[in-house]
């Protein structure tokens, strides 16, 4: 084995338990298809793309639904062949409706997947592949959706020297990641050197934790010999998979306030869309679906599964299967994913997995205590905040104080604070609220 | 599968938690205070239990009382009072009359705890609050100290416990010197292994050193404790004694007297770490802990009084809002504590 570096991992954070264990052996398994698809248009960061079909048209599986809509925006791709049945508002996650598109598979249909001009990763110039990764509707997949072409063209004022692919999935339950790598080896290779050679780094690191110890190994040893890539292995803490607690881990690198990876000269893309990008670019295909895990003690069926974009998740959960005492589901992980109001909402791309409690897992019934200045928070906040302070602040309202004295616009609401806190006060719950008071105080001049 | 999540609840995440909860910390360090307290009364005898039992009640029921008088739901079963019940009566001399036992009780809970809003908001440790009242209300009955062992101590009760409010206990003449004062007015030392043992004269629980430790010790093991803080009062007041008796030996006690007598233990190690009263950060603990170490050190050899620990521990808990605004970690990515 080589090309494994044991890193020191970085400061503070908590220990949750993890019960990957669940899932981490479950092969990864193709999801049918529901009988109605809905494709939001605005499944990522940015504009949402802009629909080139129309209300009655037939589509193949694969074929562009809609294009980019400026820099900040990435295609839509259809997650299967079958009609367009309405250009329409769609469930979307935060409770309101959005603009997308519902899309009747054809049932007797083989869903060949459309192609168009690969990318050819021995000719197509840096900014070729760049605009190739954008029309293939590629986002982050670990679940921030964020352009990844955009962070690929960085300013020459910012000299980048190393690509990190984020392979760490610190989030309990979810192991969409763990089985990507292990069954899509080469597809990450393939992707990480589209990345390299689209950004012109040198160098890159693929970042996992010691609980995917079978990965590190698998990893290290189908390494070709021509790729410059090492494997860092981190102790398990929760929230590694933050970018600016990966970067601490593995370079020592600290990204400033406020500031990006770009910073402190790296780029960071999470494993499964670099896995992805080495999948879609050869083939000239856009992005149809994605791997997800279903899980927690409310499902039947757990496991890891390649589901089509748009699937409805009440579709995903009847097929799956959930228990009679189906209390929460959560989009994501159990620490930042968000508990899910109705089950009408579809599989995005930025959907790294499902996590269904039952009811007697809320959190809710707990007695909350005041604060005994105990420490525990200042202790686990990543970032060196003082949460119980700031969590007072909030109780008085005090929300211009927590910004300019505090740090409040650092939080990345990680949960690491609410998490350990033994007076069960819904401390990211008051940081949320003070944010989004200042932000529009400030959208109001 | 019978429409799923007709009733999905909704929470703000994080959804998971450790599981860590206030009474639970709580319980944990009246635990912990168990062995000293049992010494305590073995050493004492039926007064120790007498004064024990009556500053529990009186604090508890101060607070459920309060509670009840201000319209809110009792908060006893946070457990928090029972800790300053029992510190407090920890700290008393134990054959205090008990009728003042239950008046400090009182003033300390009220005036220290539930005045300022109850748990959390409370700025002096209120066992301690209660303790200062009695210092200054009645400074003979809270220097007049029993020796340890006495042999008739599990039949006989000392007269002075049972005086009737306000009339003047009486001390019937069995009474002995503690070791910090046999030091500062006979500048005589009582040997290492009686003050580990807590076989002296002194306050009820503070001469047990080795059990306080070892209560400490089973706390920081499960997190619930923070040891930097008696770990910088007892480096602070080892060193500046070492220093002294080193210059001036004949004028100044060593440092392991200056460890082991008085209450520096039973402070240190359960009232300095009052979690609410002490500073949150790393290096705010540290700071405070060095303050009150030095503070200690000042008044018991410099001051009017034998001993100093709960002054000192008073002052630090004054300051300790003030160190966590000036001692502020770095945050992630930035030169400075302050936003830029």
């Amino acid at each position: 084995m080589r090309s494994t570096t044991d890193s020191a991992g970085f400061a503070h954070g908590v220990h949750p338990p993890m019960h990957k264990d669940e899932t981490a052996g479950a092969p990864i398994r193709q999801f049918p298809f529901a009988p109605v698809m809905v494709v939001p248009l605005a499944q990522h960061f940015g504009r949402p793309s802009r629909a080139i079909v129309r209300e009655g048209q037939e589509v193949q599986r694969g074929q562009c639904l809609a294009e980019a809509d400026g820099e900040v925006s990435v295609a839509t791709h259809a997650p299967a062949s079958g009609v367009v049945q309405r250009i329409d508002l769609v469930p979307g996650i935060a409770g309101r409706m959005v603009p997308g598109i519902y899309l009747k598979p054809f049932p007797g249909s083989t869903q060949e997947v459309a192609a168009g001009p690969a990318c050819d990763l021995d000719t197509a110039s840096p900014e070729e592949i760049i605009a190739a990764i954008q029309r293939a509707g590629i986002v982050g997949l670990g679940g921030a959706a964020f352009p990844t072409h955009v962070k690929l063209r960085f300013p020459p004022d910012k000299p980048v020297d190393t690509l990190v692919i984020n392979g760490v999935e610190c989030e309990p339950y979810l192991t969409t990641d763990h089985r990507v790598m292990l069954e899509q080896r080469d597809d990450v290779f393939t992707g990480i050197r589209y990345l390299m050679k689209a950004t012109g780094v040198a160098r890159a690191i693929v970042g996992v934790e010691a609980n995917k110890a079978d990965v590190a190994r698998a990893l290290a040893d189908a390494l070709p010999a021509d790729l410059p890539v090492e494997i860092g292995v981190l102790p398990v803490k929760y929230p590694q998979g933050a970018e600016k607690m990966l970067l601490k881990a593995l370079l020592d690198r600290e990204v400033p306030s406020g500031g990006l990876p770009l910073d402190v000269g790296a780029v960071v893309v999470n494993v499964a869309t670099t896995a992805e990008i080495g999948r879609l670019l050869p083939r000239g295909q856009g992005i149809q679906e994605r791997v997800i895990t279903i899980t927690g003690p409310a499902v039947k069926k757990k496991g890891n599964y390649r589901i089509p974009i748009g699937t409805p998740l009440r579709f995903a959960l009847e097929y799956v299967g959930v228990e009679d005492d189906l209390g929460q589901v959560f989009l994501g992980g159990p620490m930042m994913g968000q508990s899910l109001p109705s089950l009408d909402i579809p599989i995005t791309k930025g959907t790294s997995g499902f996590v269904a409690f039952r009811r007697d897992q809320a959190l809710q019934q707990r007695t909350e205590y005041p604060c005994i200045n105990c420490g525990y928070c200042v202790d686990a906040c990543p970032l060196f905040l003082n949460p119980a302070r700031l969590g007072l602040l909030a109780q008085n309202r005090r929300f211009a104080d927590m910004a300019a004295d505090y740090h409040l616009m650092d939080c990345f609401e990680c949960g690491s604070c609410s998490y350990v806190c033994p007076a069960h006060i819904p401390l990211v719950q008051r940081f949320r609220g003070a944010k989004s008071f200042l932000r529009k105080v400030e959208a109001a001049g | 599968m019978s429409a799923p999540g007709r009733t999905l609840a909704i929470e703000t995440s994080p959804h998971l938690a450790s599981g860590a909860s206030v009474d639970t910390i709580m319980r944990n360090v009246v635990y912990a205070l168990l062995p000293v307290t049992c010494w305590a009364v073995y050493l004492f005898g039926l007064s120790a239990l007498l004064v024990l039992v009556t500053a529990v009640l009186s604090c508890v029921l101060t607070e459920h009382l309060l509670c009840r008088a201000a319209g809110r739901p009792t908060s006893v079963r946070d457990w928090s009072v029972v800790i300053t019940g029992l510190l407090y009566g920890l700290t008393l001399p134990p054959a205090l009359p008990l009728w003042m036992v239950a008046t400090g009780g009182v003033i300390g809970v009220a005036l220290g705890k539930s005045l300022f809003g109850g748990l959390g908001y409370n700025a002096f440790n209120p066992a301690l609050v209660g303790r200062v009242f009695l210092q200054a209300a009645f400074p003979t009955a809270m220097t007049t100290w029993y020796p340890a062992q006495l042999s008739g101590r599990f039949t006989e009760l000392p007269a002075a416990v049972l005086t009737f409010p306000f009339a003047k206990p009486d001390f019937d003449g069995v009474t002995a010197a503690t070791p910090l004062a046999q030091m500062k007015f006979d500048q005589v030392a009582t040997p290492a292994g009686e003050l580990l043992l807590g076989t002296t004269a002194g306050s009820t629980g503070e001469t047990g050193a080795l059990l306080i430790l070892a209560g400490g010790a089973w706390l920081v093991a499960r997190n619930m404790m923070n040891w930097r803080i008696p770990a910088a009062i007892f480096a602070t007041v080892a060193a500046c004694s070492a220093l002294l008796h080193w210059a001036y030996p004949a004028q100044y006690p060593g440092p392991v007297f200056m460890l082991f007598s008085g209450g520096l233990m039973l402070g240190a190690v359960f009232m300095a770490t009052d979690m609410v009263a002490s500073p949150i950060t790393r290096r705010g603990v540290v700071l405070y802990g060095v303050l009150i170490g030095a503070l200690v050190v000042v008044i018991r050899l410099w001051g009017g009084m034998p001993e100093g620990v709960m002054y000192a521990i008073l002052l630090g808990n004054a300051a300790s809002p003030h160190i966590d605004n000036l001692v502020r970690p770095r945050v992630f990515g930035t030169s400075r504590g302050r936003a830029q």
